[in-house]
């Protein structure tokens, strides 16, 4: 049978995109509808599920099932949906204050199951939809429209939580870095289990600039560091300097100074959570931010696997069920 | 008592009905007791009802008031309806036991005391200053049987070698055993169950079997009692029964439906009481193609619900009512994107944590208004334990047929109640029709997610057909496209229809069943687990020449729609539940009758006695009562 070969553009829906002029998340349904028709898997077999906020409009935007759901709340629809529907593709859009916030709980549950599923986190470290108030993410002392002495509470790091909840994949990128981008989308597709991919997004009307560090072009060699399996950490605009692990810390130090053999090495294969935790714990300024693939870890069983495989096992062991024989069972009595 | 017989021991008297409770501590094992009691007595051709009462405490502190655990069982050669109001017999553990059940036991009714139970510590914790038995008058209204079970059961456990500790546990053994020599009851079923249950520790096994033994003997030798009683085989319909209780035959009507409509279910749920046994009896079933999901709270088990309705699945939650409270968002997103499913509440004692334990009807408004905007979902409420089976069904049938959530009302005294039920032909029940559209192909026109049916019901399409990619969401969709609409008149329309198919639900079910006349004085409007009592306690007044019917409301959303008509046939409609009048407000909105209510929520169901007194004061207003009082039996004034 030929597969009919899609574009971009048949993954586009006919809605209008309603996001605020210079958006980051246009770069983001923008490298989306590029790599879908790449990975080769039917439409009609694509779910995107949100919840509420500016990103979680995105499924409007996308010509494939969806669901426009309640707030934080998308990673429990997708296990109802993808645990039931193993066949399906699943897809999970949400934002910093979905998902860390009000979803904080489902969020960790989900990836927790390592349930088959991708998750696109787009952190701008603010409320859009709400206009303008901080997020789990905003950084200390932001002043915002509800905290207009400073925010006191001290962010949350997206990532480090993820690790810690042993998430089998678990990816950083960039809206204004679309080759990254893409590349990362599509390891998260093609990763089976929990994915979660998150995404520094800006926000031009309420946190503009808010990680320039990372997305202008060029500050990011500086202050961005690019994970690759199996290379050692180095970074720069002359790439003169790398990450050492000494005692138990990660340190910047001068590549001229250390034998390359010396850096970090990356390795995204091993299930042990304790290094790219500590990779997830290096923040601009005082560290270039990883972006990349922190943990790629393989063969962990998915849970709409296991779920199904129970049913398999139940059956073989007591045969497809039998409600009759089942009603008909245990201590009955005749009436004439 | 309907007559005597003489056996060379003791006399042998046959009645008509018993009414037993068992209460000891919440360690002592009287659940297991009083169920064991039931399934026999329900195989023994019994009609039964159930009424187990326990602590929310696991291990409530040992020996207090608080610590009391009761089961009560009726068992009658007639048809019953509810667990009874005053006791025949009562058995005791301790004294804890004793002065918290005393008041239900009836004159001259039998008083079973583990006299090793009564002991000064026990006295203490109790609260008690002295020996409760030593009340004189104890002896004087009750036939009080002083049985040493503690010492005895410890005996009879002897030769198997356990510790003083697990001899002790069997003592509820021992109860059972004299409880069934008293009532003439077969050991087999309880002997099946020790092995069944305790097979795999066969010193266990057999110390329960030598102390179930021991108490049958105790009776059978010691003519303590010198009487005993009979209960005949009820004359229920034809067929074959079994005993079920009110959770397990919910579950397996979930079953059935999945059956009927060829479909798998996904049950999505967070432990609860009382509705954790819904989840755990559907655990079992995975061979059935069941997915059960111990979701990390209630938001994500509805929600995951309804992730698995939109992929084409048979979607369920369960939960009770503080679980309800958190699902309510999402139940009226279920309902804006038109999903069918299945919510489950369980009610139990509100408001907040409430009375975990204990039963009540006050969900009725919550399910009905509890959600924010205009939100109408169908609601139903099983009247029995068995009833629950015939109610999931109907349900499913109603979700699917409407593309809607579906709200079932139970509550604790149906989930945890049991009866003797007919096992029902599956094959003979209507299949439920399930129809996903076709694919199309993606040149095709456009589909329309929001295109409706004669029911006003929009298709199911889901995941995975081709040509039917569409979006759903909370957002207001505009009707047949489905795309996202601010345009007032659009949501004034959209409001319209959903009200207007939840509506047009009652021309399609059943019309209000009356139980009496069509018109007279008095007419009883119940729903839910109340039937049996409100049942009964109609018949009874029937019987002494009250002019009252009563309408027992299976269909609470919409109401049938003969319902207002039938009300107004009565000169009062009187209106008993376990809440403070949600149901009466309800038909007083509708149909502008001034019902009255009878109204209680002390976490206990009604008794008939209560029910058959509010109504006879209604329907003697005016008139001279003397001689329905007489048969009555009721003391006035």
């Amino acid at each position: 049978m030929n597969l009919p070969v899609l574009k971009a553009a048949d993954f586009a829906s006919d809605q209008d995109v309603r996001w605020c002029p210079g958006c980051g998340d246009y770069s983001i349904l923008a490298q989306m509808k590029k790599v879908l028709p790449e990975l080769g898997f039917p439409r009609e077999k694509t779910v995107f599920i949100s919840g509420i906020g500016c990103s979680s409009r995105f499924p409007y935007y996308m010509n494939t099932y969806g669901m426009h759901s309640i707030h934080g709340r998308a990673p429990t629809f997708a296990t109802g949906l993808k645990t039931t529907r193993p066949d399906l593709m699943v897809w999970v859009i949400t934002g910093d204050g979905d998902a860390l916030s009000i979803g904080g709980n489902h969020f960790i549950h989900a990836l927790r199951r390592n349930l088959d599923i991708n998750i696109v986190l787009f952190n701008n470290r603010i409320y859009g939809l709400t206009k303008g108030q901080y997020s789990p993410t905003s950084t200390e002392g932001q002043v915002t429209k509800s905290t207009p002495m400073g925010s006191i509470d001290h962010p949350l790091n997206p990532l480090s939580v993820a690790i810690a909840a042993e998430a089998t994949f678990v990816a950083r990128s960039i809206d204004a870095h679309v080759k990254h981008l893409e590349m990362t989308l599509k390891r998260a597709a093609n990763h089976k289990g929990v994915s979660l991919v998150e995404v520094y997004q800006n926000c031009n009307v309420f946190n503009d600039g808010a990680m320039s560090y990372a997305q202008d072009r060029k500050q990011r060699p500086e202050n961005t560091i690019e994970l690759e399996h199996g290379k050692p950490l180095i970074f720069g605009t002359e790439r003169d300097k790398g990450i050492q692990m000494i005692g138990n810390r990660l340190e910047i130090v001068k590549t001229a100074d250390v034998a390359v053999d010396d850096l970090l090495i990356h390795d995204e294969k091993t299930p042990d959570p304790a290094l790219h935790f500590m990779l997830s714990r290096m923040r601009y300024p005082e560290f270039p931010e990883p972006i990349g693939v922190f943990r790629d870890v393989q063969g962990i069983p998915t849970y709409d696997d296991q779920i199904n495989d129970q049913i398999v096992q139940a059956r073989e062991k007591k045969g497809q069920g039998d409600l009759q024989a089942l009603l008909n069972a245990g201590d009955t009595w005749e009436v004439a | 008592m309907d007559s005597s017989t003489e056996s060379p021991n003791h006399t042998i008297e046959q009645v008509s009905g018993i009414t037993v409770r068992l209460a000891g501590d919440s360690g002592d094992g009287m659940q297991l007791l009083g169920t064991q009691l039931t399934n026999t007595s329900a195989l023994a051709g019994n009609d039964v009802a159930t009424f187990p009462d326990f602590p929310a405490e696991i291990r409530a502190p040992r020996g207090t008031r608080a610590g009391v655990s009761g089961f009560q069982v009726q068992f009658a050669s007639e048809e019953i309806f509810t667990p009874g109001d005053t006791l025949d017999c009562l058995v005791v553990m301790n004294p804890a036991a004793l002065v918290t059940n005393l008041g239900d036991l009836r004159k001259g009714g039998i008083l079973v005391v583990n006299e090793d139970g009564f002991i000064e510590k026990e006295f203490k914790l109790a609260k008690l200053d002295k020996n409760p038995l030593e009340d004189e008058i104890l002896e004087s209204t009750y036939r009080v049987v002083k049985v040493s079970m503690t010492k005895l059961t410890r005996a009879a456990v002897a030769e198997h070698g356990l510790s003083v500790k697990l001899a002790d546990r069997c003592k509820n053994f021992f109860a059972m055993g004299l409880v069934y020599w008293l009532f003439g009851r077969s050991l087999e079923p309880t002997l099946r169950f020790i092995e069944a249950k305790f097979g795999r520790l066969p010193e266990v096994a057999q110390a329960n079997e030598s102390a179930l033994r021991a108490g049958w003997a105790f009776g059978e030798t010691t003519e303590a009692f010198g009487i005993s009683y009979r209960v005949d085989a009820a004359e229920l319909n034809p067929g074959t029964y079994k005993n079920v209780m009110g959770n397990q035959a919910m579950a397996w009507g979930l079953l059935a439906a999945a059956e009927l409509s060829g479909k798998e279910m996904f049950y999505g749920s967070y432990p609860i009481t009382p509705a954790s046994d819904i989840l755990h009896e559907l655990t079992k079933f995975k061979n059935f193609g069941v997915r059960t999901f111990q979701a990390e709270d209630e938001i994500a088990a509805v929600c995951a619900t309804i992730g698995a309705a939109f992929g084409g699945t048979m979607g369920v939650t369960a939960s009770s009512g503080p679980g309800i409270a958190l699902k309510a968002e999402a139940m009226g997103l279920g309902m804006i994107m038109e999903l069918p499913m299945l919510v489950v509440n369980v009610q139990r004692g509100g408001p907040s944590t409430g009375l975990p334990t204990k039963t009540e009807q006050s969900d009725l408004l919550q399910v009905m208004f509890g959600r924010n905007g205009e939100s109408p979902l169908p609601i139903l409420a099983p009247q029995s334990p068995g009833d629950c089976f015939a109610v999931a069904v109907e349900a499913w049938r109603l979700a699917v047929e409407c593309m809607t959530p579906v709200v079932i009302l139970s509550d604790g005294y149906i989930a945890n109640g049991s009866e003797p039920w007919k096992i029902p032909d599956v094959a003979s029940i209507e299949p439920i029709v399930v129809k996903h559209p076709e694919g199309q192909s993606a040149d095709g026109d456009p589909f329309m997610p929001y295109q409706r049916d004669e029911n006003l019901a929009r298709p199911w399409a889901i995941p995975g057909t081709e040509g039917l990619m569409h979006r759903i969401g909370g957002l207001e969709k505009e009707d047949g496209t489905g795309n996202v609409s601010y345009d007032p008149a659009n949501h004034q329309h959209m409001t319209d229809t959903r009200a207007q198919k939840v509506a047009m639900i009652a021309d399609r079910v059943p019309e209000q069943e009356l139980f009496g006349a069509e018109s007279g004085d008095v007419l009883v409007v119940s729903w839910g687990g109340t039937y049996g009592a409100c049942h009964t306690a109609v018949q009874r007044c029937q019987q002494a020449g009250l002019s009252v019917s009563h309408a027992h409301v299976r269909y609470l959303n919409p109401l049938p729609r003969n319902l207002g008509t039938m009300l107004k046939q009565f000169k009062t409609v009187l209106v008993p539940e376990l809440n403070m009048g949600q149901l009466r407000m309800l038909l007083r909105h509708h149909y502008l009758v001034d019902c009255i209510g009878v109204n209680k929520v002390q976490g206990k169901p009604f008794t008939v006695t209560e029910l058959v007194e509010a109504i006879r004061d209604q329907a003697c207003v005016g008139k001279d009562c003397t001689v329905v009082d007489k048969i009555l039996k009721i003391r006035v004034g």
